[in-house]
């Protein structure tokens, strides 16, 4: 006898899905709206205007931060993700009855604080702190250097914060590929740097590129970091978003910087989708 | 071979300098943590226990721990209900549409949450809700919503139907079988689901940064405020008693269906 128990009568679907719907509608579609809609806010009269948008566009100190700003990005992503990428490997082939736990220790960390991380690296750093003591005792130094704010500062700290994003990313795309090949050529008589080069290397760009992309995104909006971390001498576009929204309140031009911000996001995403394919259309 | 094992010693290196940077920040508070000093510097003076009991005694950080707690219970709860009902009509529905409500219920999660913190700021001035316990509620829905949802939505996915079919047939109603069997066999994921949501509301600072910070204050939120102007070891110690806050739900999690699986990986 066969009872179905999949079947849901429609309004029952209906009754299920709303509440989901009406919440996402309520805090996440209609915001982003009316931040679009606020960032076309006229100066005077009612009719939208992009004014805000020509303000941004014209001024070459807006220009300098969207390039500010990529170039952290991009520097977060080529430091993070070849750190990631051993400790990914480690984990997806190791036979070591820790490697649950060291698992859960590399991803922990995106669970705590950003603002506690981000302080933590303020104690390494600091005037005071682990490397100008540690410089200082070993007479490297004279007396102590600013090493805690900065691009320098935001970028170690951005790196370490992003790290188990980077991680998880390239580790579930490992676990997915066949160990058996890496076998075979070792078998064959591969040698340890060949099988790297010949075979890891290869099969795992597509988890690399995935990896990438989330770091760079990640990186280019954060905002705690460079805030606290940059000394007021990192303009990036999160930073400059706060700013005009909390010191100089116009809300119409912070509107145009956070859609911006999202216009490049959806740029970098398009663009890692057409790699994408042609990577996987290629193997 | 000698080769080989110097390659394996330095891989294992590697390996453990990684983790050693990554796990650095969150050493050195705990280190510091134990000072004394009231100007923030390493290594340590001496060793104590006294910032702790600062900590404990500052209604401001009292305060902000409760505040903490509220909105990540309320939210967490909230997203709970709403995500598990979801995730019910999004894995066993059938209506047109079904893929691209997926879709939609996963991407708050692709959204940054600076951009979302600005439409919030603007969304939530008009209604009044700007620094209260109510905004910073609903802001953290719509982030941690994504979250329990799919991973209710795995935990259906997996359910051995053959057990409902089995209620059903010996005469339980839709509502029982629901009760006695589904729940149940969910639990490992609703708890998961809950902890995870309230561990990115209790941790999440961009959103709190803009829409809160006089009346509403969050745990992240004032040690934000505290370390712009001061860097002593009794935000050290906070520091350290919020991580051993969130170590707790990681535990739980790690133990239910492990950690990575939990955060998407």
């Amino acid at each position: 006898m066969k009872v179905s128990v999949r079947k849901q009568p429609p309004w029952l679907q209906a009754l299920l899905i709303l509440p989901g719907v009406a919440a996402l509608v309520v805090t996440f579609v209609f915001p982003l709206l009316w931040l679009a809609r606020t960032s076309l806010e006229p100066t005077t009269g009612h009719t939208l205007s992009l004014h805000a948008y020509v303000r941004l566009f014209e001024d070459s100190f807006y220009w300098w931060v969207i390039g500010r700003t990529i170039v952290i990005g991009l520097l977060c992503v080529v430091i993070t993700v070849p750190m990631a990428f051993p400790v990914a490997l480690f984990l997806a082939r190791s036979q070591s009855r820790w490697r649950g736990t060291l698992t859960a220790l590399a991803i922990a960390p995106l669970l705590t604080s950003t603002v506690i991380r981000t302080y933590g690296w303020m104690v390494i750093l600091g005037r005071h702190g682990l490397i100008n003591t540690t410089l200082l005792w070993a007479h490297i130094l004279a007396q102590p250097t600013r090493l805690d704010n900065g691009p320098f500062a935001t970028v170690v700290a951005l790196v370490e914060i992003l790290l188990p994003y980077g991680i998880i990313s390239i580790l579930s795309h490992l676990s997915r590929l066949d160990a058996e090949l890496e076998q075979a050529a070792s078998l064959l008589g591969a040698s340890r740097l060949q099988v790297f080069w010949r075979i890891l290397l290869p099969l795992s760009v597509p988890g690399l590129m995935t990896a990438s992309l989330l770091v760079f995104v990640l990186a280019i909006s954060s905002l705690v970091t460079p805030q606290l971390m940059g000394g007021g001498r990192v303009f990036v576009l999160a930073t400059e978003i706060f700013n005009q929204t909390t010191i100089a309140l116009d809300w119409s031009f912070a509107g145009a910087l956070s859609i911006t911000l999202l216009g490049f996001f959806g740029i970098f995403v398009a663009l890692y989708q057409r790699i994408i394919q042609r990577v996987e259309s290629q193997s | 071979m000698k080769h080989d094992r110097t390659v394996r010693i330095a891989w294992h290196l590697l390996i453990g300098l990684i983790y050693l940077f990554l796990l650095a920040p969150l050493i050195i508070v705990l280190i510091v943590s134990f000072d004394t000093r009231p100007y923030l510097s390493f290594p340590p003076a001496s060793f104590s226990l006294m910032s702790y009991a600062r900590v404990l005694h500052n209604p401001l950080f009292l305060q902000a721990g409760k505040t903490s707690l509220v909105i990540g219970g309320c939210s967490a709860g909230l997203s709970l209900v709403v995500g598990t009902s979801a995730a019910f009509a999004l894995v066993r529905g059938h209506f047109p549409g079904r893929q691209n409500l997926q879709w939609f219920f996963l991407s708050p999660m692709l959204m940054p949450h600076i951009v979302l913190a600005v439409g919030l700021m603007m969304t939530l001035q008009p209604l009044g809700l700007l620094d209260t316990l109510t905004g910073l509620i609903l802001a953290h829905i719509s982030i941690t919503l994504p979250y329990t949802t799919r991973i209710v939505s795995s935990g259906i996915a997996q359910l051995d139907q053959t057990l409902e079919e089995a209620a059903r047939i010996h005469g339980a109603s839709p509502w029982q079988s629901f009760r006695r069997v589904i729940l149940p066999a969910l639990r490992p994921h609703l708890i998961t689901g809950f902890l995870i949501a309230f561990l990115f509301s209790f941790d999440e600072a961009v959103i709190a940064l803009f829409i809160a910070g006089h009346r509403a204050v969050t745990l992240p939120l004032a040690i934000y405020q505290y370390i712009q102007f001061r860097t002593d070891p009794q935000v050290a110690s906070l520091s350290v008693l919020v991580v051993l806050l969130s170590l707790v739900p990681i535990i739980i999690i790690e133990r239910l269906i492990n950690l990575r699986r939990a955060v998407g990986g």
